[in-house]
């Protein structure tokens, strides 16, 4: 029942994920944080099987990182998208990691950009995007509503009424979401949208 | 002295050379000589022939310039057979950045990659060292236009103006004079060619002793690289200064 979705606007991307972590039918916590920081101008949206989660996205900005490092310039975020469905396709064929991912960064010289890649190594260069059960519904608010250049308002707005219409409308609705953006000052959490407080736990 | 620590190639010798490296640019500094220079619109490269004979099919193959990818290029010194596996190493290792990352190797990261390469023959394995000496031009939009030389060592070192193979110290210090920041490449092919005419042991430079090659940008953002026609060469060397016109009328 996991929902990430992300949108391109103007200067700026934005990836909103649901942030609960479930198994079977027990949700173990509310606030874990699936939207990865990669560097400082990328955000990597996760979702998928527990453990491929986590071990997929760690080695995925550890090698963002030692590119860095060893070239001193750090990888667009298109060169990222690419090397990130490589390694997917890679493993597909022996070992598949069951994890989609949006990727949204931003660079100087394009601007904000959005990548979808999926399971199987699909990859996609988009204004908006989702997958996960919520997708059904966020992907139909944002064809409505999506307007190319959107400012960080509306955008917001637009992210406000995906998530009611998720937790309207779908049967095992997640109940908090936590939202990030990437712009030319980089990074960073911008908020979340709880219904529900883990009692006396800080959010990660 | 020392020549017992000659034959092994990955050991050092008691007064801390490898001799079997040293050896190789021994090699290389009987080859035919080839010169980089860094333009602000472009790298300029040129490079004597040794192998001059009318039956050789020069549209065919060149001697000294090699494309590596479409925004790199490369001028040897030394051992040919040497330098043609490594120009392969360095044309997967192109294409092997551009099928991960869908964009063009930046240019300092083939050199690297490449001198890693030949960094292993100096400590491991027991083979010999390789016997070239490269000029590596390119472009490449996080630096723009970059000239590299390397040498069997595996060390690199970016330059405005490098000369490799045979009387490369004297080119170089010709160089030194003679270049100034802010040349254009017209002016650069220009320095090339008055300097590799003077260090060169041969009495009459022509076009068929020469190469030229050029990386350059088009109009349309795209990387250009460019071997220069025989017959531009020979005009090209009478515009410089270097040979006389012959005497035919036109």
């Amino acid at each position: 029942m996991e929902c990430v979705f992300g949108l391109v606007g103007d200067g700026f991307a934005l990836i909103a994920a649901d942030t609960s972590a479930v198994h079977s039918i027990l949700v173990h916590k509310s606030n874990e944080d699936k939207v990865m920081i990669l560097d400082s101008h990328k955000l990597l949206g996760a979702s998928g099987e527990g453990g491929d989660r986590v071990q997929f996205t760690e080695y995925i900005q550890k090698n963002v990182h030692l590119y860095q490092f060893r070239n001193g310039i750090p990888l667009t975020t298109a060169a990222t998208a690419n090397f990130t469905r490589g390694e997917l396709a890679i493993a597909l064929r022996k070992n598949p990691y069951f994890v989609s991912i949006l990727l949204a960064g931003y660079d100087k010289d394009i601007g904000p950009s959005l990548y979808y890649i999926d399971y199987i190594a699909t990859l996609h260069k988009i204004e908006k995007g989702a997958f996960g059960y919520g997708s059904y519904f966020s992907l139909s608010m944002m064809d409505r509503h999506y307007r190319s250049g959107m400012s960080l308002e509306e955008a917001i707005d637009l992210v406000d009424k995906c998530i009611m219409e998720i937790r309207s409308r779908l049967v095992v609705a997640p109940p908090n979401f936590v939202i990030k953006i990437v712009d030319k000052d980089g990074a960073r959490e911008y908020g979340w949208r709880e219904s529900i407080k883990d009692a006396g736990v800080a959010a990660a | 002295m020392s020549r017992r620590y000659d034959s092994r190639t990955t050991i050092f010798s008691p007064e801390g050379r490898l001799y079997q490296v040293e050896y190789a640019m021994e090699a290389i500094g009987n080859a035919g000589s080839a010169i980089g220079i860094l333009a602000n619109d472009g790298v300029v490269l040129v490079g004597e022939k040794k192998v001059t004979s009318k039956l050789l099919q020069t549209s065919k193959s060149t001697e000294k310039m090699y494309k590596i990818d479409d925004h790199l290029a490369c001028a040897v010194a030394g051992i040919m057979s040497d330098a043609n596996i490594l120009i392969n190493t360095a044309r997967v290792q192109a294409q092997r950045y551009t099928f991960a990352y869908q964009e063009p190797m930046p240019v300092e990261q083939l050199v690297q990659s490449l001198c890693d390469t030949k960094q292993g023959y100096t400590q491991f394995g027991g083979l010999r060292p390789f016997g070239v000496s490269f000029l590596f031009a390119g472009w490449d939009k996080n630096f723009g236009f970059q000239l590299y030389m390397s040498d069997p060592s595996g060390n690199y070192g970016g330059w405005k103006a490098a000369a490799i193979g045979a009387n490369n110290q004297a080119a170089q210090s010709m160089l030194k004079q003679d270049y100034k920041e802010d040349i254009t490449r017209e002016e650069a092919v220009a320095l090339a060619l008055k300097v590799l005419s003077k260090t060169m042991d041969s009495t009459s430079l022509t076009a068929e002793k020469l190469e030229l090659a050029e990386i350059f940008l088009l109009p349309s953002g795209e990387v250009k690289y460019q071997v220069c026609s025989p017959e531009s060469l020979s005009k090209l060397l009478v515009k410089s200064g270097v040979t006389q016109p012959t005497p035919d009328s036109s």
